[in-house]
């Protein structure tokens, strides 16, 4: 536990010292709404779901790419040696869970200023925003890793992890179309306990099969 | 060092076994009489029913390729052995070979039943990610020159986007409607129609799935039977 506390320290500070990633992802986020915004100006509901998550993904692709790829081969050797593997990946999981739902919200907010707010439900929403942000980046995070010991870049994870994330995206969407009307859907609860699930598997399968990832 | 796959590559019976067992789905498959009831007066399937036989046994036997390729990956991972890699990669691409005929065949069908080549069906839309992960998996294989280290990493995602596609394509049916059996409102399943399944259908059908995953695995072991010569001579 104390290793994990320890290495997303590291992560933090590394963060505010460089500043890069953080200002990097708020303006990918930032552009890529505002050409959204030119582009369809106020779409309606269904549209602006379906926009809403798509962006996400590729929001996640992004800011979770740089993670494993700014470590170089010696330090994760360093790290390897004094944490160990499975300490690693978790830090890592929850470090990017914590970015993605920052960013979540940030693109949120650009949404309701740029495309409307077609919200009758926003806490709802908000609620929903969280989880997906942190099912997306859980998934990305451990291609991330793959990409890296392929040494290459967020082309790879695209290609890997669309295909792999389609059932948190429509879960996501199938949730959050609740978020735009007064209906009740029939089972939510089941939704949202389904992507927790797929959660904890994709960490579990993170946590088991990491450990081979960078056996050298 | 001998392995089970290697002695059972090596057997005669199966191979022979597969061979009748799909000769025999041919001709059963399209003399024997169809219920009435489930081809004729309560949908428009006729006598296109007969795909049946050829597209719904391909599926299975793309799982069970895809299964014997994650054995093998789990496999490789516990004891590093070039062999085993080569057994992963080779059933895994047997499978998407059946999986991309699977999708061809049930395609027409929709064509003449459905009415369209293509109608964003739950499990339309899970075959045609099974064939995107699987494509995606030898992408990755061939982006690495380093052959150990390709093995590993192609073998963790081969075992991480198994366990992501089972949970989908048993999640996917029931979250929406679906046209193929047994998928009306959130019923969906991921197999077939359950008990829907015709006395004498199951008779042609259970030996097309074991005739066809039998194929599959002597392709297979063929491929793999050429990448271990290959293997010898560079290294001779």
């Amino acid at each position: 536990m104390n290793h994990i506390i320890a290495l997303i320290k590291k992560d933090l500070l590394l963060e505010i010292r460089q500043q890069y990633t953080f200002y990097g992802i708020l303006l990918y986020v930032a552009s890529t709404i505002f050409v959204l915004y030119l582009a369809m100006n106020q779409p309606e509901e269904k549209v602006w779901n379906g926009l809403f998550w798509m962006i996400q993904l590729f929001i996640c692709v992004n800011a979770v790419a740089k993670s494993f790829l700014q470590e170089s081969q010696g330090r994760m050797l360093y790290f390897y040696t004094i944490a160990g593997a499975r300490d690693f990946i978790l830090s890592k999981l929850l470090f990017n869970a914590g970015l993605m739902i920052i960013m979540s919200l940030v693109s949120l907010a650009l949404f309701q200023l740029l495309l409307g707010n077609p919200l009758r439900n926003p806490f709802r929403f908000i609620g929903f925003v969280c989880l997906g942000g942190c099912s997306l980046s859980l998934v990305f995070t451990f291609l991330a890793a793959i990409a890296a010991r392929a040494r290459q870049g967020a082309a790879l994870m695209a290609i890997m992890g669309f295909p792999l994330i389609i059932p948190q995206v429509l879960l996501l969407m199938k949730m959050s179309n609740t978020a735009f009307a007064d209906i009740i859907q029939v089972g939510l609860w089941q939704i949202i306990l389904l992507l927790v699930a797929l959660d904890v598997l994709v960490i579990a399968l993170a946590v088991i099969l990491f450990p081979f990832l960078w056996k050298d | 060092m001998q392995d089970f796959m290697q002695a059972f590559m090596h057997r005669k019976w199966w191979k022979i076994l597969s061979i009748v067992l799909l000769i025999y789905t041919f001709i059963a498959g399209l003399l024997i009489p169809l219920p009435y009831e489930t081809a004729y007066a309560n949908s428009n399937l006729y006598e296109s029913m007969r795909n049946f036989f050829f597209h719904v046994p391909m599926w299975f036997s793309q799982l069970i390729l895809i299964s014997v390729s994650l054995f093998y990956s789990i496999k490789y991972l516990r004891n590093p052995n070039p062999l085993y890699d080569i057994y992963a990669t080779e059933f895994a691409r047997t499978a998407t070979v059946l999986g991309c005929l699977g999708l061809v065949t049930g395609s027409i069908w929709a064509n003449y039943t459905w009415g369209t080549w293509w109608s964003n069906d739950p499990k339309q839309t899970g075959a045609a990610i099974a064939l995107l992960i699987y494509i995606a998996y030898f992408v990755l294989r061939n982006s690495m020159p380093d052959m150990d280290k390709r093995s590993r990493v192609a073998a963790v995602y081969n075992i991480f986007a198994y366990f992501i596609y089972i949970p989908m394509i048993m999640i996917l049916p029931r979250l929406t409607e679906s046209l193929h059996p047994g998928g009306k409102g959130s019923e969906g399943n991921p197999g077939l129609g359950g008990s829907s399944l015709d006395a004498t259908m199951r008779l042609v059908f259970w030996p097309a799935v074991i005739g066809w995953a039998l194929l599959g695995t002597w392709i297979s072991t063929l491929r793999l039977r050429v990448r271990l010569l290959e293997e010898k001579k560079h290294s001779a």
